[in-house]
């Protein structure tokens, strides 16, 4: 079975993306789950981790919160239908603003981009804060064989990078990590005496950060919404790292995608009652900070670049597809905070950039079905993603509509074609399919022995950790069949 | 009033006694329940794993089954929410089909569901002693809305006390064949969910869906837990058979 952590196959369409780093775990979905399943820590750490609870508080709070959802729904496909014109609108007043708009139709053109400013500009170390984005074109490796030091400034993220992994979540990135993980990571780091409370800890980072704030060059973030009337970025933080990271350096660079657009700073503020309360049950983040081109005249601070890199790279293909709800994500997090899957094997065996439901979908439109086939099955479709997704993109059905996909690219392994078409081919023909069930449920029961229990079937992927109740012995229609007779 | 019964293929394979506790509460609660001897899958199996042909043909058979019934109710919230919920994009592209699968939409109804919300029933024949928990299997909690008419129903049952888990809405791990490909992801989900059942002491966990009874008991069963019972809704309903 292909796996999404070997080099993609080109697909006519292919980015070229590189695959996720073999240091977030190797080899096939399965066997990045296993491991993660068995390894203890991440174990730990995901027992902990819990944002549904809070989520359920903050959303209790708003009695018409189902509305708001609706309307942000909306607000998103209104976006999406006219998504040309938003951009367009977007380009013409940021760069009225003194923006300068830069388009990226692929991963490369997103590190090529970023190098050339920072080239212009004699950049030479980089601070960043959170960007999904450009962990989708590894940034931060092209920038260092560039020769330009890049630190991300967001806790988590710098967690991460210090242990050369990749985010596990979108909004938690080392969800994945202990305090004592994050103690040894910056202990080995900043050549500092090892700390254990978390307090400490952060405090250190902090002190360590801030001087990267300071004598940095360039800043890089991503931008949580595009405002197309202001042509401002707009960015959702609770460390005020991305606020320090857009105005402290000379240069700012914001990366997001071509769906971030929406029309109106009215749109912004009804996302953001959703945007928060969805991510981690607050009301609204610490920090909010809206981009507005670069330093003027009479201004106290900020940048005296300003970019913005919109990016497709597989995006576009999306637009006007059975696909395209899937653009409407606001990057909140709730589909993985609630999944099942996700919060037993962690986001790194998902083997891309997002886990979770809304990776499941993205992933495979991103980097070619083909690449990920596991994903859009490795899913219960219990539908709690669904629910609880602030702007309604109906997960599951987009995760069965892949793997529709899938069967007519005949991509599903041959034994399971096989054995599907078998079955419902007796399916259709009550009379042999009651025969075939008239033997399986004897069989079955014999295997269950005294004790009703099978413990092993065919493949083990059902006994592998549970057994199988055994069935009773005969067929409902058999014992129906001979009840009406009796009554006759 | 006509109740096709709706047997699911699981039930007819493994637990029999499912549907004929299903068919005395409909029969006691004065129905005249019909059970279409041809039936067999309602396709779901099929359109999870993306077989939108197969799924469709069964669709289709199953409407040409229960079309002359005046409802079709069903032990199992997730075959009810197949059809229900489902059906109407599988028949997409043919008119009539859909036109008939909109029909038996508006009158399929999960069990329990049809005993509160369509008849209305005040009394149940089962007698049950002892604590109980009940899980909330996901399609019919979030496909039919199918939450408090169990609990209602078991109410009604002498000597029955539910004790309800931490999280009784969150996902068994079943998912159809998603149990079978990702047995191991789905054997830790199922873990979970078996030790909530175990916190709350109840010796019986009691649900309405079959796939997620053998994924529940199977993993009880797995970790060494010999008498926690796992049961139908409609076995505790309706009691013993006579």
């Amino acid at each position: 079975m292909t796996t999404t952590t070997q080099p993609p196959r080109s697909t006519g369409h292919s980015t070229g993306v590189p695959a996720a780093p073999a240091r977030n775990g190797t080899g096939t979905f399965k066997q990045r789950a296993h491991d993660k399943l068995h390894d203890a820590k991440v174990q730990r750490a995901m027992r902990n981790f819990n944002l549904a609870g809070a989520r359920a508080r903050a959303v209790d709070e708003v009695p018409n919160f189902e509305d708001i959802r609706v309307t942000g729904a909306a607000i998103r496909d209104r976006a999406l239908a006219n998504l040309d014109v938003w951009l367009e609108r977007f380009e013409r007043e940021a760069t009225r603003r003194g923006t300068r708009v830069h388009w990226a139709e692929s991963h490369a053109d997103i590190n090529r981009i970023v190098v050339e400013i920072a080239r212009a500009a004699n950049v030479r170390k980089i601070i960043k804060s959170k960007s999904m984005v450009s962990e989708e074109s590894h940034l931060n490796d092209a920038l260092e064989a560039e020769g330009f030091q890049v630190v991300e400034t967001d806790l988590g993220e710098y967690i991460v990078q210090l242990a050369r992994e990749t985010p596990s979540h979108i909004i938690a990135p080392a969800i994945h990590k202990s305090r004592d993980d994050v103690a040894d990571l910056f202990q080995e780091h900043h050549r500092t005496p090892r700390k254990d409370s978390a307090a400490d800890l952060t405090m250190e980072a902090r002190k360590f950060l801030r001087e990267h704030f300071l004598s940095a060059d360039m800043g890089i973030s991503g931008s949580n919404f595009l405002i197309a009337e202001t042509g401002s970025t707009f960015i959702v933080t609770n460390e005020g790292n991305g606020r320090m990271t857009t105005t402290l350096p000379r240069v700012h660079v914001a990366i997001t995608g071509i769906e971030k657009v929406v029309p109106t700073l009215e749109d912004v503020s009804c996302l953001m009652r959703l945007l928060a309360r969805s991510a981690t049950g607050q009301t609204i983040s610490n920090y909010i900070s809206m981009n507005t081109g670069p330093k003027q005249a009479g201004d106290s601070d900020g940048p005296e670049e300003a970019h913005v890199i919109i990016v497709d790279a597989g995006r576009s293909r999306l637009l006007g597809s059975d696909m395209q709800e899937a653009l409407r994500c606001i990057r909140c997090g709730a589909c993985m905070n609630h999944c099942p899957v996700y919060q037993n094997i962690g986001g790194h065996a998902y083997g891309w950039v997002y886990p979770g439901p809304i990776g499941s979908v993205l992933t495979p439109n991103y980097i070619g079905l083909e690449n990920a086939l596991d994903l859009p099955n490795a899913a219960t479709l219990c539908n709690q993603c669904g629910v609880v997704c602030p702007v309604k993109i109906p997960l599951p059905e987009l995760m069965r509509r892949l793997r529709e996909k899938q069967v007519e690219r005949g991509l599903r392994p041959w034994q399971e074609r096989v054995g599907l078409k078998a079955w419902a081919w007796a399916a259709e023909r009550p009379a042999i399919y009651g025969w075939l069930t008239w033997v399986a449920a004897r069989i079955g029961r014999l295997a269950g022995g005294q004790r009703r229990l099978i413990h092993r079937l065919p493949g083990n992927g059902w006994t592998q950790e549970r057994d199988m109740p055994a069935p009773e012995g005969a067929t409902f229609r058999e014992l129906y069949a001979k009840r009406q007779a009796g009554r006759r | 009033m006509k109740v096709g019964l709706f047997v699911t293929c699981l039930v007819d394979l493994v637990r029999p006694r499912i549907g004929f506790s299903a068919l005395r509460l409909l029969e006691g609660a004065g129905c005249e329940v019909v059970v279409p001897g041809r039936q067999t899958c309602c396709g779901q199996p099929a359109h999870n794993s993306g077989d939108r042909a197969a799924a469709l043909a069964l669709a289709r058979k199953v409407v040409r089954e229960f079309d002359d019934c005046d409802y079709l109710v069903t032990p199992s919230g997730s075959c009810g929410g197949m059809i229900r919920t489902h059906y109407a994009d599988l028949a997409r592209d043919e008119p009539a089909l859909k036109a008939a699968v909109d029909r038996l939409a508006a009158r399929t109804y999960e069990l329990t569901d049809f005993l509160v919300n369509v008849l209305g029933v005040q009394s149940v024949p089962g007698r049950f002693e002892g604590t109980v928990t009940y899980h909330d299997s996901c399609s019919g909690l979030r496909e039919l809305g199918v939450k408090r008419q169990p609990r209602a129903l078991l109410g009604m049952v002498p000597g029955l006390e539910i004790r309800e888990m931490a999280t009784p809405e969150y996902c068994c791990g079943f998912g159809g064949t998603f149990a079978v490909k990702y047995g191991e992801i789905s054997g830790r989900i199922a873990e979970r969910k078996c030790e909530d059942i175990a916190t709350t002491g109840a010796g019986t966990v009691v649900l309405g869906d079959l796939g997620c009874m053998l994924n529940i008991e199977g993993r009880l069963r797995r970790r060494g837990d010999t008498t926690t019972r796992v049961l139908h809704v409609a076995e505790v309903l309706a009691g013993p058979d006579e």
